[in-house]
């Protein structure tokens, strides 16, 4: 199999669903001639041209009510928001039109439309441009949410939210752009709604979804060298869930450990630990332990943002608390 | 291209105070730039160099005991042009506890309240109503303040703007709304999306004054921002101008600038700011090299300074994190 990077993974879903279907269309400030602020759709404006790559003025809410007309109508957009933190500006775009015209029109139009670009903290950027926001989109009935943590996923994940009729906002991280991974010569979809294990385990279960996925990993191998198993299950989509996924592992290991990037309060991550005790109380041998950001805005100093963020060390700490070797 | 005005009618003291502030931007900037390389600074840098004469020339027609300064990211020159301590700027940008904004804002986050600058803001737009609301309050406290909001001219095209100059125009708000057209945002030309190419021109949907200056001359930029600052102080009236100059660098530090040639480049640098004063005052008696370069190497000596405080302040504590949050 092929290594590649996260975004030429991606570059590969839009350039091969481009070419299966002329209704496929990418736009979004500097996609097309600067080849995306992040050079995921370097080449697609020299093989495709200005019709389906359109470079945007810088008008979220504008571009993106435009794309769900485009969707409604017929075409199949992908609207890239450079970063999650400029989306807010769009929200109304995304939770009263694109999430509801389906609904409000009882079932007579279909809003097939990605929204995709980076989410989540990156570097010295302060508060304002290094905030997950998963949980605003994954509130909204409506809209399907995904987040690929590897390039595999990335590809498989974007064929498929491209394909699907409903509106799909696709969560990706500056700091993901340049990981490499395995992806197949020939294609393949991932369906959106199945949780992937990344890794399996007997002892604790570490639920988590995209960048910080590599955390739990990490965090898992580390356990392992102390000889404790745990599991590492990647949710890859928040809406709709892959509950059972959830069930049957904590069913296995009996104790929970969820790591979202996300503030703490009514998070997702929060949610993901009601299923966990609703569903799971009479097997759970510890309390489920959430690892979230602290509740702050994110400040610029890097040891400060650092010690914001889920940690390996936290999911550490985290998974000997619920396995009682350490509090 | 604008009438240039004649430096023999302004006061020597004046001008020279207008080449101290453009020569301390520049080599702050100049420096800023290094240490960024040298990961001193991280995240995003948005150098400010070749844009000098729109901030000095502009704030030196206002009186920051009751007037305001609102920018975008692109803020170490303004932060400068209002007086704030270059110490404290590049303390900020090293992400020290000394730092204006307490390493909490960074690079695109300079705040000084004490000379009413309201920031430095990352979302392009998101200020522009920010400055209408200050206007709001001179006008709700009778007060004889003015408000500059400066902002870019990819922020043009947000409905912010928009919004902004309908309420302004519709309240009558003191406010000078100042486009720094640099003629690209990030990877864009102006041009490519916008439907009215003379940008100052949008002032004539909300019926309020539109002027262009020349952002490349110091004098010409403080005397149409001096005319729209009389007019909102004595009527109340909002303005709107444009100043076209030019960025030198990329649009940030990770920006190799590739959309534009360097032939365009080095015709832009014949139109320096500084030099353009320089040699304007050169000819009229009122400049020696030597007082030139006086004034150049007092500002070099005013960054090594700050370079120096910047280095040997401390890193904020990590429970500082909680501080700042709510008041
Ligand atoms: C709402 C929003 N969308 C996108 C961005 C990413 N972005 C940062 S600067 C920039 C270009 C802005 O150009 P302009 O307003 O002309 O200002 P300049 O950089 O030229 O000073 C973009 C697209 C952002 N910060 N905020």
């Amino acid at each position: 199999m092929a290594v590649i990077s996260y975004r030429d993974a991606l570059n590969q879903a839009l350039d091969e669903e481009m070419t299966r279907d002329d209704s496929v269309l990418l736009m979004g400030e500097e996609v097309a001639q600067y080849n995306g602020a992040y050079k995921v759709s370097r080449g697609l404006w020299d093989k495709y041209g200005d019709k389906r790559v359109i470079d945007t003025p810088i008008t979220e809410e504008g571009f993106t009510g435009i794309g769900v007309g485009a969707a409604i109508a017929g075409l199949r957009p992908v609207v890239e928001w450079m970063t999650f933190n400029f989306s807010i500006q769009a929200l109304d775009q995304i939770v009263n039109n694109a999430a509801k015209m389906r609904h409000m029109s009882g079932g007579q139009l279909k809003v097939p439309i990605v929204f995709r670009g980076a989410n989540g903290p990156a570097e010295y950027l302060s508060s304002q441009h290094s905030q997950a926001l998963a949980t605003y989109y994954a509130h909204v009935p409506g809209l399907k949410v995904v987040a690929a943590a590897t390039p595999y996923d990335a590809k498989g994940l974007l064929k498929s939210a491209i394909r699907d009729d409903n509106p799909v906002v696709m969560m990706e991280a500056e700091l993901l752009y340049g990981i490499e991974g395995e992806v197949p010569k020939d294609e393949y979809l991932v369906p959106i709604g199945q949780a992937d294990i990344k890794r399996p385990g007997d002892e604790v279960t570490i639920i988590s979804f995209g960048k910080v996925v590599h955390k739990a990993l990490d965090a898992a191998k580390q356990l392992e060298n102390e000889g404790i198993s745990a599991e590492v299950i990647d949710l890859r989509s928040l809406r709709p869930l892959d509950e059972e996924a959830i069930i049957k592992s904590v069913q296995k290991t009996n104790r929970c450990v969820i790591v979202d990037e996300s503030w703490p309060v009514c998070s997702f991550g929060s949610y993901v630990s009601h299923i966990v005790a609703h569903n799971c109380f009479d097997v759970l041998d510890a309390q489920v332990e959430l690892i979230s950001s602290i509740d702050v805005p994110m400040p610029y100093n890097h040891t400060l943002e650092l010690a914001v963020q889920p940690s390996v060390k936290k999911i550490v700490r985290a998974a000997k608390k619920v396995l009682y070797i350490e509090d | 291209m604008a009438q240039t005005p004649d430096v023999k009618k302004y006061d020597k003291k004046f001008l020279i105070g207008l080449l101290e502030q453009m020569a301390l931007i520049r080599r702050f900037e100049e420096k800023a730039a290094q240490q960024y390389g040298l990961r001193k600074i991280g995240g995003f840098c948005h150098i400010y160099i070749g844009q000098e004469a729109v901030a000095t020339g502009a704030v030196s027609a206002v009186d920051l005991a009751k007037d305001y300064v609102l920018t975008a990211y692109r803020d170490h020159g303004h932060a400068l042009a209002v007086g704030m301590d270059p110490k404290s700027v590049m303390a900020e940008l090293y992400g020290k506890k000394t730092g204006c904004s307490r390493a909490k804002g960074g690079s695109m986050h300079m705040f000084d309240a004490s000379k009413n600058f309201l920031g430095g803001n990352g979302i392009v737009g998101a200020h522009i109503p920010v400055s209408t609301g200050v206007g709001l309050k001179i006008k709700y406290r009778e007060e004889d303040g003015v408000v500059l909001c400066f902002f870019g001219d990819g922020a043009i095209h947000q409905g912010s703007f928009h919004e902004s100059l309908n309420m302004a125009g519709v309240w009558k708000l003191p406010v000078v709304y100042i486009c720094e057209n640099n003629q690209y945002g990030m990877g864009t030309d102006y041009r490519r999306v916008s439907a009215e190419p003379d940008l100052w021109k949008l002032a004539g949907s909300y019926k309020m004054p539109g002027t262009f200056a020349d952002g490349m001359n110091a004098l010409d930029v403080h005397e149409k921002v001096k005319t729209a600052v009389e007019r909102a102080r004595s009527d109340s009236q909002p303005s709107l101008i444009e100043a076209r100059t030019y960025r030198y660098m990329g649009h940030s530090m990770s920006d190799p600038a590739k959309y534009r040639t360097k032939e365009e480049l080095m015709e832009q640098k014949e139109q320096d700011p500084i030099i353009i004063l320089q040699k304007q005052m050169n000819e009229a008696d009122m400049l020696t090299d030597d007082e030139y370069k006086e004034i150049d190497d007092k500002a070099k000596e005013t960054v090594k300074e700050a370079i120096d405080f910047a280095e040997n302040s401390e890193e904020p504590e990590i429970d500082s994190l909680y501080e700042d949050v709510l008041a």
